[in-house]
């Protein structure tokens, strides 16, 4: 194998996030040079990500749903929404809180998710595995089966969340 | 003469006694039981006044709310009885938690939404793309198609054989492995393999729990066009391919 120095490295990195079509990972950028050790590889994508804040484009290189992509800045968002339409997710409130309920409890039923919101949740959950932002993980092992639910990769992308670790703190209620 | 009128309702119970907590500037803590109570029947009354349909889950926490406020009421709980505390802590905790998770909602809510406030190169989320182009189709379209090739199989005299009859787990295994390599399959290509009639049978209703359980979605590009099987990629074949590889 032939030694590759860092400069080029870090190009051939920077050239497989480039043509990846989802967030691309670690191992799967490992994968495909076959060499160099995990270690040194995030090293080198912390320096692009760096580089690519530093140069102040018009997109910056992120690090979403485990693995990293080029995304633009939030600022030039107008004008990127006339090119491509208003095609984004809306969610319901009702929709938001049945989602969060999900991320932070994952995995998780029905009935758990019922008993925090006081609500039924059929519709919603049918409509949030259409939009694919949650997932059946299987069945539980109690009385009934019923299907466990969790968040998908594709959650993760849309709120450009780095991992589940990553979500937002659960804060503390003030007393009043 | 009844009618019908429309008012922002709220969502269920919890969020009932939310705005009725913060509209009485209540401690989330220490809850006035019967004034909330009364309130809180108050609300469920002009609900009916309104001809609104009282979910359940209303009903559920108005008995709920009534027990606490009678538990309220009881002289201080004996010694053995120690333990139980606070009538209005389930409750409460309840209420807490669930205040926890709305206040995350409305966070996630100014996050760099996909498509909304930043962009990914080229011709992104497959599936709003999708969206545009094909079309959902029903159950009925579905059964149409398949009394289509149904019909168009010619009759053959072949010697009959007993044979085997797959599951239709195993013929859910055999489209997902059939599936793997390509990004589509058209709906017909599914039963080229399979003439008998029972197989066929066994094909589509192994699609129809497919498309249940989210592991592949069904769209036709145009009215009565081919009908195209997509696989969703779930976390869980790629988290394998992962460690396989």
């Amino acid at each position: 194998m032939v030694k590759l120095d860092r400069k080029h490295l870090k190009s051939i990195i920077e050239s497989l996030i480039f043509i990846s079509e989802t967030p691309i990972t670690i191992n799967k950028i490992r994968e495909v040079i076959d060499g160099p050790d995990k270690k040194t590889l995030r090293a080198l994508i912390t320096e692009l990500i760096e580089e690519y804040k530093a140069m102040d484009r018009g997109f910056i290189l992120s690090e979403v749903a485990g693995g990293y992509q080029f995304r633009t800045r939030p600022e030039y968002a107008k004008w990127n929404r006339r090119l491509k339409g208003e095609k984004h997710l809306r969610l319901s409130q009702p929709a938001m809180e049945t989602l969060a309920i999900i991320a932070y409890k994952q995995p998780i039923t029905r009935s758990e998710i019922e008993y925090i919101r006081g609500v039924d949740v059929g519709g919603i959950l049918r409509s949030l595995l259409g939009k694919r932002l949650i997932r059946i993980l299987g069945k539980k092992e109690v009385p009934g089966r019923p299907l466990i639910y969790g968040t998908s990769t594709k959650f993760l992308e849309v709120f450009a969340i780095k991992d589940l670790t990553n979500l937002p703190t659960l804060q503390e209620i003030e007393e009043p | 003469m009844p009618y019908n009128i429309k008012l922002e309702v709220f969502e269920g119970p919890l969020d009932l006694l939310f705005h009725l907590i913060k509209k009485n500037e209540m401690d989330i803590c220490d809850i006035p039981i019967a004034e909330i109570t009364q309130q809180y029947f108050e609300y469920l009354d002009l609900m009916k006044t309104l001809n609104l349909d009282i979910a359940g889950e209303f009903v559920v926490m108005a008995a709920t709310l009534m027990h606490i406020k009678s538990r309220m009421l009881l002289p201080p709980a004996d010694d053995e009885e120690e333990d139980e505390g606070d009538p209005r802590a389930e409750l409460v905790r309840r209420l807490i938690e669930y205040q926890k998770f709305k206040d995350v909602a409305n966070r996630l809510k100014y996050y760099e939404i996909l498509d909304r406030d930043v962009f990914i190169r080229g011709a992104n989320n497959e599936f709003i793309e999708e969206e545009k182009d094909l079309h959902n189709i029903t159950v009925f379209e579905l059964i149409e198609a398949f009394k289509r090739i149904h019909r168009e199989k010619p009759p053959q005299d072949f010697l009959y054989v007993a044979v085997e009859r797959m599951s239709i787990n195993d013929r859910i295994i055999e489209i997902i492995e059939r599936m793997e390599d390509v990004t589509s399959m058209a709906f017909e290509s599914l039963f080229l393999r399979h003439s008998d009639k029972s197989d066929m049978i066994l094909t589509f209703l192994a699609l129809l729990e497919l498309t249940r359980l989210m592991i592949v979605r069904i769209v036709q590009a145009t009215p009565f066009g081919t009908i195209r099987i997509f696989p969703i990629h779930s976390r869980v074949s790629e988290e394998m391919n992962k460690q396989n590889g």
